[in-house]
């Protein structure tokens, strides 16, 4: 392996959805959605094959619009969502689809790279998550570890939680929960907690960060101006259930325990502007990876409030099977395990492989 | 006849030559003779004394003529005729003196007759006194026996008189309270009472001397026991009860309680040093003093000197003073804990003077003892915590005034006189502190004062100045504005950005005068004025620098990202709230993007009044302005023209693709200098990269990607002054109308000429 270079995989298209592919847990598997107003839009699957330090990849055509999310069924690897944007009659609405890959994608992509944007296969539709009466769709959230039948979807002010049925060939609304404020409330990111038996949600609103039960729909907490501008992004703790990430428009990444949501455990200011988005490691929940429209991807290690608050940070089997000893390759080597989206020489949105450990 | 032949100058040698023939014939051998007889040797000479006439006359025969002969003839003849009446003259003169001794010696002999006589009177007498006198004595002998018996009966009866009458006496005295005479009187009688005490009338008396001294011992012992006698009456009784032969012991005891109760009564009323200094130290020293001289440097007598009474008196006295002196030093320190107020120092100094002068007093007193150390501790304690009060009191000083300061700026501003107010609550602002600090300095230097007792301590002269005052009070305080300065960084911006960015920006340069120069102007103050010698490890002057730098860079780093954040705020809002896609053909600029270019000129005012203007690049000479000027009118403005009228997405997407590929990649925040233009520069980057970002995340419509041309076209403007680097500002708006028209569903951009047209109007 590698370790120096770098693996650059270039899109014709900008792009500023990525996911990991949670289902799949064999291979370190990517998808990317790409932005056109004027093309087709694509999503890119990409595989990054750590032995050889390459990149295996095929293209399926997503013909419904400029992607802004794509979020991965945890149980098939086959089912995905994507939120796009639909321009109609001067009005542009970001909808939300569940879809299936074709069952002969893997099959395509092992051709030449040349073939596969002659070729590109379809994505299947399986449903719609039908928000016309909600207004745009900020995210779909599968439940965590689910079975993949249960997703959410955030539509302007409004939490929606489908169940899908047949397949995920049909969607029905089972529940509904709706933020109530004076002016115009908007979710603008949210993450499905996959502790206490996937009950809780939390999403972001302008500067506040709100809690919610999904058993009774209803708001548990509110941590009001959480960040001093609009917060981008949320993620949780894969192994502390009560901690919690944030970043924002105010440059920082703050962590909470959302026992107490009066202060912060800790704060970063680490980035120089606004921080689109932030991501524990799976398996090692003291890696963090936040992006920022300042150009840079920063990794931190933040031991102190990690589930190894004490050490053995860096475990050489868990790591990778050939890394060298010392702890400065390994971070090197791990940052090299994530990808990221470069556009506009802004960096927004990143994901840890859910493979990379397992 | 020969004399008449004597030349007259012959005379005075022919006078001694008589005298020393007189001398010869008397047998005195002067020693001047000596000479002339070895010139005498010569037979011929007539004077020598072995002249021979013989061969003088031969030789003058067989020489003279006969004329000479006759002439020397009678030349001799003269001599020998001047010769006898000399000879004559000395004769009778001698036979005078004769006669007249004859006289004398017969007058003599005429007077011892006379007083033989008288002495054989005197003699006779003498016998007959002798007689008298042996007859009387004989018969006194009798009666002096007698009467040395007599007189010494008459003493005896006296003092018997005395032993008699001592009993009565000692009641009178008693009765007077004359306890002195009384115990004198009785020492004087006791030991012949002991010794007689075997006769029956000297008992009765001794046993009535017993009574009464009994009853003046306990009348002494009661007088002790009551409280309110004056030390100096207490040790009278102390005194006569020692006399009286009280066991020592039991007296030192007694003595100290009782002194301890008197000091404790003090102690209770003692609210103040100076009451605590002029009452009970002085009365503690009276105590020790008395005590000293009764127990401890009396002279021994008797049996008291077997019992080693000093050294047992000496322990108990050391034993009294340190409990005594540690109570009234744990109320000193209360007391002076007490003395939270830090306006006047010199009453705390001269007060820990008073009392730390007074305990010298009981080193004298009593040299072994550990109370003066224990005081001289206090006062170093008392010190310390002086010191910490001090910083403390500058802490909330800088705090209050930063809050003045605070005010200050919210308060409405007064046109343009209000904007150059900061400039002037800076200097007033650091005025102050420096004011203060100096007015704590000299405060503090009390302590070390040349007429304060304690300032000679090592503590004082060394720990103090150095550790206290340079590193406690001075050191501590500009960290502590550091810090605190830095705490305003990290609390900002949380929930509701509570400092407001101008104070920021006041803090900021504050802290980089402290590192330029009022932080080593401070220390060399100080150790000038405490004479400092370091002799442990001292903050250097450096450290402090730096951290007052790094203090500074931080709040200039933080004001930038806030003022940045609020206009990115602006811009962010103005983006998102509106609908790109339907909206109408612009004709104005929008007024958001005014209110961007007002507050960058508010910003540009209050950061040129605290800082310099800065290094711009090379256009921001003559020629900027030059470059200003055409480029407002419409036909350089081809120049820029390609980046604002896209022919086509895909090319603007290629454009700002090279672009970036050959200019410098920005840091949108990269640490500012201490300038105006380095700030502007940070504060724009955030802004248009905000706007960057916002444009990028919606769709736009054709009208909607003319509206942005507009209002960068606007920017470009009035922001380029502002920078470092137009090239920069140029940069960034074009990857905005670049990304605009990226994002833009029906890309026909406008007209340069018309945004020149609108931008102008408006």
């Amino acid at each position: 392996m590698d370790d120096d270079a770098p693996v650059i995989y270039g899109l014709e298209f900008q792009a500023r959805a990525l996911t990991a592919q949670t289902a799949e847990t064999d291979a370190i598997r990517f998808l990317v959605g790409t932005q056109s107003l004027k093309f087709d839009n694509q999503i890119h699957i990409i595989d990054f094959d750590d032995e050889n330090n390459m990149i295996n990849k095929s293209v399926l055509l997503h013909d419904a619009g400029e992607i802004w999310h794509i979020s991965g069924s945890p149980a098939d690897k086959a089912v995905l969502t994507t939120c796009y944007s639909k321009t109609s009659e001067n009005r542009v609405l970001t909808c939300a689809a569940v879809w299936r890959m074709p069952p002969e994608w893997e099959s395509g992509s092992h051709e030449s790279p040349d073939d596969s944007s002659n070729n590109p296969q379809t994505l299947e539709l399986l449903c719609h998550l039908d928000n016309t009466a909600h207004g745009s769709v900020a995210c779909v959230l599968w439940e965590p570890l689910g079975d993949g039948k249960r997703v959410i979807s955030l539509a302007e002010n409004h939490v929606l939680l489908w169940d899908l049925q047949e397949s995920s060939t049909k969607a029905t609304i089972s529940s509904t929960a709706t933020l109530e404020g004076k002016g115009q409330l908007k979710f603008t990111a949210g993450k499905w907690s996959p502790h206490h038996n996937s009950t809780q949600l939390v999403t972001a609103n302008d500067t506040a960060i709100r809690g919610w039960d999904l058993r009774s729909m209803s708001q548990i907490y509110c941590i009001e101006n959480a960040h001093g501008q609009l917060v981008r992004d949320l993620d949780f703790n894969p192994n502390k259930q009560y901690y919690l990430a944030s970043c924002g428009d105010d440059c920082k990444v703050k962590f909470w325990d959302v026992r107490h949501i009066n202060e912060p455990v800790k704060c970063l200011e680490e980035h120089s502007h606004w921080v689109w988005s932030v991501r524990y490691n799976h398996s090692h929940d003291q890696l963090l990876l936040t992006g920022s429209s300042d150009s840079r991807v920063i990794l931190s290690n933040m031991v102190s409030i990690s589930s190894e608050p004490f050490g053995h940070l860096v475990d050489d089997d868990d790591l990778s099977d050939n890394e060298e000893n010392q702890q400065e390759d390994k971070y090197t080597s791990l940052s090299l395990m994530y990808l990221r989206l470069v556009q506009y020489n802004s960096i927004h949105f990143h994901h840890f492989s859910s493979a990379q450990f397992s | 006849m020969s004399s008449a032949t004597t030349p007259p100058d012959s005379d005075p040698t022919g006078r001694r030559r008589v005298h020393s023939m007189l001398k010869l014939y008397y047998g005195l051998n002067e020693e001047g003779t000596a000479a002339e007889q070895a010139e005498s040797l010569d037979p011929c000479d007539i004077n020598g004394p072995h002249f021979d006439p013989e061969v003088y006359l031969n030789k003058l025969r067989k020489d003279c003529s006969l004329c000479e002969l006759m002439d020397h003839e009678s030349c001799m003849v003269k001599q020998i005729r001047s010769l006898d009446s000399d000879m004559q003259t000395l004769v009778y003169e001698n036979y005078n003196k004769f006669i007249s001794a004859t006289d004398t010696i017969r007058k003599m002999k005429n007077d011892f007759k006379k007083m033989e006589d008288e002495m054989d009177c005197l003699s006779a007498n003498m016998a007959a006194i002798t007689e008298f006198s042996a007859r009387i004595s004989g018969t006194l002998q009798d009666q002096h026996a007698q009467i040395t018996k007599l007189s010494g009966v008459h003493t005896l009866l006296r003092k018997l008189q005395f032993l008699f009458e001592l009993p009565a006496r000692l009641n009178k005295c008693l009765e007077l309270q004359a306890y002195a005479q009384a115990v004198s009187a009785h020492r004087r009688a006791r030991c012949v009472l002991q010794q007689y005490s075997h006769m029956p009338s000297f008992r009765g008396i001794q046993d009535d001397c017993h009574v009464i001294m009994e009853q003046l011992a306990q009348q002494l012992r009661q007088k002790f026991r009551d409280g309110g006698s004056s030390a100096k009456d207490l040790s009278e009784c102390v005194e006569l009860l020692l006399q009286l032969d009280e066991p020592a012991e039991e007296l030192c005891d007694k003595f100290l309680s009782h002194a301890q109760s008197r000091l404790e009564a003090d102690l209770q009323g003692l609210e103040f040093i100076d009451r605590g200094c002029n009452e009970f130290v002085s009365s503690l020293c009276l105590v020790i003093a008395s005590y000293q001289e009764l127990f401890i440097n009396r002279p021994q007598e008797g049996e008291l000197a077997s019992k080693n009474i000093p050294e047992m008196a000496n322990g108990k006295l050391h034993v009294f003073v340190d409990t005594l002196a540690a109570r009234y030093f744990s109320l000193v320190e209360r007391r002076i804990q007490e003395e939270k107020g830090v306006g006047d120092n010199s009453l705390l100094v001269r007060a820990l003077d008073r009392f730390h002068r007074r305990l010298q007093a009981i080193t004298k007193l009593l040299p072994g003892s550990a109370v003066p150390s224990h005081g001289t501790e206090i006062v170093v304690r008392a010190a310390r915590e002086r010191i910490k009060q001090y910083l403390s009191a500058l802490q909330t000083f800088y705090h209050d005034s930063l809050t003045d300061v605070r005010q200050a700026l919210a308060a409405p501003r007064l046109a343009v006189g209000g904007a150059s107010a900061s400039g002037e609550l800076l200097t007033s602002l650091s005025n102050f502190i420096l004011n203060q600090l100096k007015s704590v300095l000299a405060s503090v230097h009390l302590f070390t004062a040349k007429d304060i007792t304690f300032s000679n301590k090592p503590y004082f002269k060394g720990e103090f100045c150095s550790q206290g005052v340079r590193e406690g009070l001075v050191v501590s305080f500009i960290k502590f504005i550091c810090q605190s300065s830095r705490q305003y960084c990290e609390s900002a911006g949380d929930r509701g950005g509570s400092t407001p960015p101008a104070l920021l920006l006041l803090l900021s340069r504050l802290c980089l005068d402290y590192e330029t120069s009022t932080i080593s102007y401070i220390l060399t103050l100080t150790d000038e004025q405490f004479l400092v010698q370091h002799h442990t490890p001292v903050t250097p002057v450096t450290a402090l620098c730096a951290e007052a730098r790094e203090a500074a860079q931080k709040l200039l780093n933080h004001y930038v990202k806030v003022q940045g954040l609020i206009i990115s705020q602006m811009l962010r809002k103005s983006v998102e709230t509106r609908d790109w896609v339907n909206t109408i053909e612009p004709r104005n600029v929008r007024a958001v993007m005014k209110r961007v270019v007002e507050d960058t000129t508010s910003i540009d005012v209050q950061v040129g009044l605290l800082y310099e203007e800065g290094v711009r690049k090379a256009h921001s000479s003559d020629s900027s302005k030059r470059t200003f000027s055409v480029y407002s009118s419409s036909r350089q403005q081809i120049r820029y023209a390609p980046s604002y009228t896209p022919s086509a997405p895909m090319d603007t997407n290629l454009l700002s693709n090279i672009h970036k590929l050959f200019s410098e990649r920005i840091d949108i925040f990269s640490p500012v200098e201490f300038n105006k233009v380095s700030v502007l520069t940070g504060i724009i980057k955030i802004s248009l990269k905000t706007f960057l970002e916002c444009v990028r995340i919606r769709t736009f419509g054709r009208y909607g990607l003319q509206q942005i041309q507009v209002d960068c076209h606007y920017l470009q403007m009035y922001l380029w002054r502002f920078v470092s680097d137009e090239n920069l500002v140029h940069f960034l708006l074009d990857e905005i109308v670049g990304s605009a028209a990226h994002r833009c569903l029906d890309p026909s951009p406008m007209e340069q000429s018309v945004i020149e047209v609108i931008c102008e109007r408006g």
